[in-house]
């Protein structure tokens, strides 16, 4: 009893100040006990990780970089040179077919030209507070004319190129870019046919809708690229490259239907009756009220077929057309280079990889930027 | 709506203009026209095909698939020789594209969960590691990844003359594939494969009445002890009871090539890599999505009911997650069922290099092929998409 | 509703297709074109492969030029579209090319079933089988258990099937897109064998690091005679590609050359030679060509035996005897048809 009496005795007149935290939880040595060596499984985890690291990376680096050739007549010079070293020479000398594949040399600035009128042209579509924005929309409208104009050429007295000679990223980029700019607006038709009143017009979207994403893309370019002319009477016959553009397309556009009607499906139904109570006609609704709302939120959708859709069109090297992966088959058959596959297929995979990321962090991009405050 | 409804007595006179003019007719008119249309265009392609076979002199139809295919195929799950008829070598294709996307869909599902749930680790390295899998895989396409790895295989790999036998014999990796064991079964083997279907059965028995003791009395029974005691231990006793009738072959080098075992060939390996590695790189992703979608209340409950990380992951968390999960997760197990049809960019036989390639061919039966490999795919997929959403149906939440 | 309209608009198209059958002919599309569709190979080294500047060349290349050369009057205006084995034939059928001229075999199959019209003979040739010399083998025979490799949609895939069947023998096939794959896959021993027309070997061996290393085993396992083929049932064209085939091959044994072609016209005594040049008589006209098309033909690329030396023949990489190719009367299978 006496003791409690004591203890009351000392009354603290200020805060006491504060330590700083044990010195094993802050800074580094904190943030690595914390992250990497919490428990025993972790530990094991993070060393194998490491390790993993540690015997790969420097081999990688070493490949790639440090000890690879850059320049070198043939496989067996670019070896003399080093064993260890990929062999770059080959991307080095065939550089030219890889970007335009066959296209006559002397014309080459021409699909260049286009490319760099694609990135004008695109950029207001992609980035709202760019300045100048309004004009540049309309060089937007006048870009498939003048990219037509430039790549195959043939009217208003400019050299025309068949199409065969397309080939390299060159047909990846008409193929995809194609294909992304018509899928999207058959997609949303689609899309809006297959969430509609009439029984008739549903049932065919959602016939055509199933049996695209039910075969392989494979078949498709199979279909376009044998069966497609049984179809047509025969003095319509239009060239391989176009068929198959047309395919990519109804193939993506299958694929964005399903992701806007996500968007459709998403929007709560007092949208609709809002709209409805307005007295707004069908057409003046969903162009007003509900697409805008539907389509922001399948933005990342989109996106996401649109890089489906861009990788997909490597599919295309197996009906024989020269795309980066078919104009390896050409490079392969020169002498010289044979046995040397590795270095060609990494260097394809490095181009799609840095288009497709550049696509999925401008997705992300628009998520955050799109993301109105809505969520908790 | 009922805006141009008549109101009261005089009947309105119908005209032609209302066809499109009054809701109540519109959509009729509408779809009438569609129908048209429709048929107008299956009309004409009709006609086209017609037109063009007959200018070609050709005809449509299957019984080219009962004549001898006249070739051989090197993988084969049922009994085939070059005599056999063109629909027989088509099965052998189909068999081959589902051997090749039942064991896809299976090692993508290991490879994404570990992948997906090691990237929301709180473990810097591994986080970031498996962050560079999925991006770097999922950003290149599926094809060149294929070819990739099988051109890897190839060059990379020993000629057969030059294999090294390893693990004591069992695996042989050559530029023509990898050598397994295959299991030889001698006389009494029947006991212990019988014992051993019995213990599991006993498993799952043992499983439910763990449970019901759990929830009538609170009693946790020892689970997985005993699962694992069933598992191994009466197996391996009739195992030896019996004289160990089940034995391993090895695969060994006679001739050209090495026989014996299993042999699993570059393209379907090749194939099966790739292809689990890119779908797996998708799902780890829509399982870190369906993870990070339960909202943080949930496991902070668990935490404070007392249950430790482990059992809320797989108690709290997993459960609802999956719900999430899975509808995704069946889509991308189509999407490696389709791309498994890539399968003709390194000489796997599936059903696309069969019936859509060397049959195709060598019959020059273009339209009836593509027809039935079409179909095919189709039945395929609405198969798999039908058996997994009464799936989903069965998990889903139940909703008032 | 649907039920009763989509039989009438069946029976409706049916009967329209029933009464339009005929379709122009390949000669007034060729013209009016102004270019000549040709299926090629897509690599195939002496028969159709593209130089360093993208221009095709080969001894299948060089046919489509005199066609061209024929119809046309130019051997430049050609279109080549590269194929594979397994794209050709629907190329042709479907009518994105007007003839295929790619190493392909006449066999009863292919001329009446798929539909096809082969113009003749270019190439007589056969399947044969090349392994690695260190591998110790000298006969076909011993080749049981061994890995092949072999390019799908040919016909060597059916002759291997039958060679192996009829001896009893096993194998491995690893079947193959191209002839690039296939050499990339024998080179690194994927494969133990590699089989295709004995022609081909011979040019994907010219191709190898070290040619001596492989050999050709002495079995030819099957005929192939090789040559470009039509549609069927546009005989017009069909005799075109025909005459323009057989045009060079006399040449060559009339002494014709893309260099004394005009000379001879001119100033030739042989009458079937003046006949062949047009010089008389109008028999060019009767296959709807101009009466001096053998000389554009000949003119564009040389007659067959130089075709032949350019291309395959024993100064050139491949280096390939001309064997059963060469001429009649020099104890080969070439003889054509009788001019007049």
């Amino acid at each position: 009893m006496a003791e409690q009496k004591n203890a009351i005795a000392f009354v603290a007149r200020e805060e006491k100040p504060q330590l700083p935290a044990p010195a094993s939880t802050t800074g580094a040595v904190g943030w690595i006990r914390e992250n990497l060596f919490s428990s025993i499984p972790n530990m094991v985890l993070t060393l194998l990780s490491i390790y993993l690291v540690y015997v790969s990376l420097p081999g990688i680096i070493d490949w790639v970089f440090l000890k690879s050739v850059w320049t070198a007549n043939s496989l067996d010079e670019c070896r003399q040179i080093s064993r260890e070293g990929a062999c770059w020479a080959v991307v080095n000398e065939r550089f030219g077919q890889f970007m335009y594949g066959f296209y006559p040399q002397e014309l080459r600035w021409r699909p260049t030209l286009a490319f760099v009128l694609m990135l004008v042209a695109y950029a207001p579509l992609l980035f709202d507070k760019l300045p100048g924005r309004k004009a540049l929309l309309l060089l937007t409208l006048t870009f498939p004319l003048a990219a037509y104009a430039l790549l195959w050429g043939g009217i208003l007295g400019i050299e025309a190129v068949p199409s065969n000679k397309f080939g390299g990223f060159l047909l990846t980029l008409v193929i995809g870019v194609t294909g992304i700019s018509f899928s999207l607006p058959l997609g949303i038709l689609l899309a809006l046919g297959r969430s509609s009143d009439l029984p008739f017009i549903k049932v065919l979207c959602v016939t055509f809708i199933e049996f695209i994403r039910g075969v392989p893309l494979i078949t498709l370019l199979f279909v376009a690229s044998t069966l497609l002319n049984y179809f047509l009477p025969p003095s319509w016959s239009f060239d391989l490259i176009l068929r198959v553009i047309i395919m990519v397309t109804l193939f993506a556009s299958a694929y964005m239907a399903e992701v806007i009607r996500g968007g459709l499906a998403a929007l709560p139904k007092g949208q609709y009756e809002a709209a409805d109570a307005l007295g707004l006609g069908y057409w003046q609704s969903m162009y007003l009220i509900i697409l805008p709302q539907a389509l922001k939120i399948s933005i990342p959708g989109i996106v996401n077929t649109f890089i489906g859709l861009f990788k997909d069109t490597t599919l295309v090297s197996v009906i024989g057309l020269f795309d980066p992966l078919g104009i390896v088959q050409p490079i392969l058959a020169d002498s010289r280079w044979n046995g040397l596959v590795v270095e060609l297929y990494v260097f394809v995979a490095a181009f799609f990889f840095i288009f497709c990321f550049a696509m999925s962090r401008y997705s992300m991009y628009l998520e955050r930027k799109l993301s109105t405050g809505h969520d908790r | 709506m009922s805006v141009t409804t008549p109101i009261g007595g005089e009947e309105q006179r119908f005209s032609i203009g209302m066809l499109w003019t009054d809701t109540r007719y519109r959509s009729t008119t509408i779809q009438i026209i569609a129908l048209f249309l429709v048929m107008i265009a299956v009309g004409f392609f009709l006609q086209n095909i017609y037109l063009n076979l007959q200018a070609l002199g050709k005809d449509f139809r299957f019984d080219f698939l009962f004549d001898p295919a006249s070739y051989d195929i090197n993988q084969r799950l049922i009994e085939y020789d070059s005599q056999s008829p063109h629909w027989k070598a088509a099965v052998v294709g189909i068999l081959n594209t589902l051997l090749v996307a039942f064991l896809g869909c299976i090692t993508a599902t290991i490879i994404g969960v570990l992948a997906g749930v090691l990237r929301l680790s709180k473990n810097w390295v591994v986080a970031k590691l498996m962050t560079v899998y999925i991006e770097g895989v999922r950003n290149v396409p599926v094809l060149l990844q294929i070819l990739l790895l099988y051109s890897v295989f190839i060059e990379v790999l020993p000629k057969p003359k030059k294999a090294e036998p390893m693990l004591d014999g069992m695996l042989v990796a050559t530029n023509r594939g990898f050598y397994i064991p295959s299991m030889v079964l001698e006389s009494g083997a029947g006991v212990v494969l019988g014992v051993f279907a019995l213990s599991l059965i006993g498993i799952v028995f043992f499983r439910r009445h763990a449970r019901k003791v759990q929830e009538q009395t609170g009693k946790v029974l020892p689970v997985a002890l005993v699962s694992l005691g069933l598992f191994v231990l009466p197996a391996l006793l009739a195992f030896f009871a019996m004289g160990q009738p089940i034995g391993l072959e090895n695969p060994e080098l006679k001739g050209f090539n090495f026989k014996g075992g299993v042999h699993m060939r570059n393209s379907l390996v090749a194939l099966w890599l790739a292809l689990s590695i890119y779908t797996g790189a998708f799902i780890a992703e829509v399982v870190r999505a369906g993870i990070q979608a339960i909202s943080k209340g949930q496991s902070e409950a668990a935490f404070a009911l007392g249950l430790r990380p482990g059992r809320t992951m797989r108690l709290v968390i997993l459960p609802q997650a999956l719900r999430i999960i899975i509808p995704p997760t069946i889509s991308n197990f189509l999407n490696l069922t389709k791309n498994s049809s890539l399968a003709i960019a390194v000489g796997y036989m599936d059903a696309t290099g069969t019936l859509g390639g060397i049959t195709l061919n060598q019959t020059g039966r273009e339209m009836e092929c593509i027809l039935l490999l079409m179909a095919f795919y189709l039945i395929t997929s609405l198969t798999i998409s039908g058996v997994m959403n009464k799936y989903n149906d069965m998990v889903k939440l139940k909703e008032r | 509703m649907v039920k009763k309209i989509l039989p009438v608009a069946l029976g409706a198209a049916l009967g329209v297709a029933g009464i339009a059958g005929a379709q122009a002919g390949t000669l007034d599309d060729v013209k009016a074109r102004g270019e000549l569709h040709c299926a090629v190979s897509t690599g195939l080294a002496g028969f159709s492969y593209t130089d360093a500047d993208g221009e095709y060349q080969g001894f299948d290349v060089d046919y489509c030029r005199a066609l061209a050369a024929a119809v046309l009057g130019d051997g430049s205006k050609v279109k080549f579209t590269p194929t594979t084995g397994k794209t050709r034939f629907t190329a042709l059928a479907s009518g994105e090319v007007d003839v295929l001229s790619r190493n392909t075999t006449w066999t009863f199959s292919r001329d009446a079933d798929l539909k096809f019209t082969f113009a003749g003979v270019a190439y007589y040739d056969g399947q044969g089988f090349m392994v690695p010399k260190a591998l110790g083998v000298e006969s076909a025979l011993q080749l049981d258990g061994a890995t092949v490799c072999i390019q799908t949609g040919t016909t060597t895939e059916l002759n291997l099937a039958d060679f192996f069947r009829a001896n009893n023998m096993s194998y491995e096939p690893v079947p193959i897109e191209t002839n690039t794959e296939a050499r990339q896959n024998y080179l690194a021993e994927a494969c133990d064998v590699y089989t295709t027309d004995a022609s081909g070997l011979a040019a994907s061996r010219a191709t190898f690091e070290n040619p001596d290393d492989h050999i050709v085993l002495p079995e030819i396992i099957s005929k192939e005679p090789l040559g470009p083929l039509v549609r069927h049932g546009d005989e017009q064209w069909s005799d075109i590609a025909r005459w323009v085939l057989n045009a060079l091959v006399i040449a060559e044994e009339k002494g014709i050359t893309a260099a004394n072609a005009d000379d001879m016209a001119a100033n030739s005594k042989d009458p079937e030679v003046l006949r062949l040049l047009g010089t008389s008589g109008e028999l060019g006209a009767m296959i709807g060509l101009d009466k001096d098309y053998a000389l554009k033909a000949i003119k564009a690329g040389g007659n067959y035996g130089e075709i032949f030396e350019r291309n395959l023949g024993e100064n050139t990489k491949i280096g390939l005897a001309r064997g059963l190719n060469a001429q009649w009367t020099q104890g080969g299978l070439l003889y054509a048809q009788p001019y007049r």
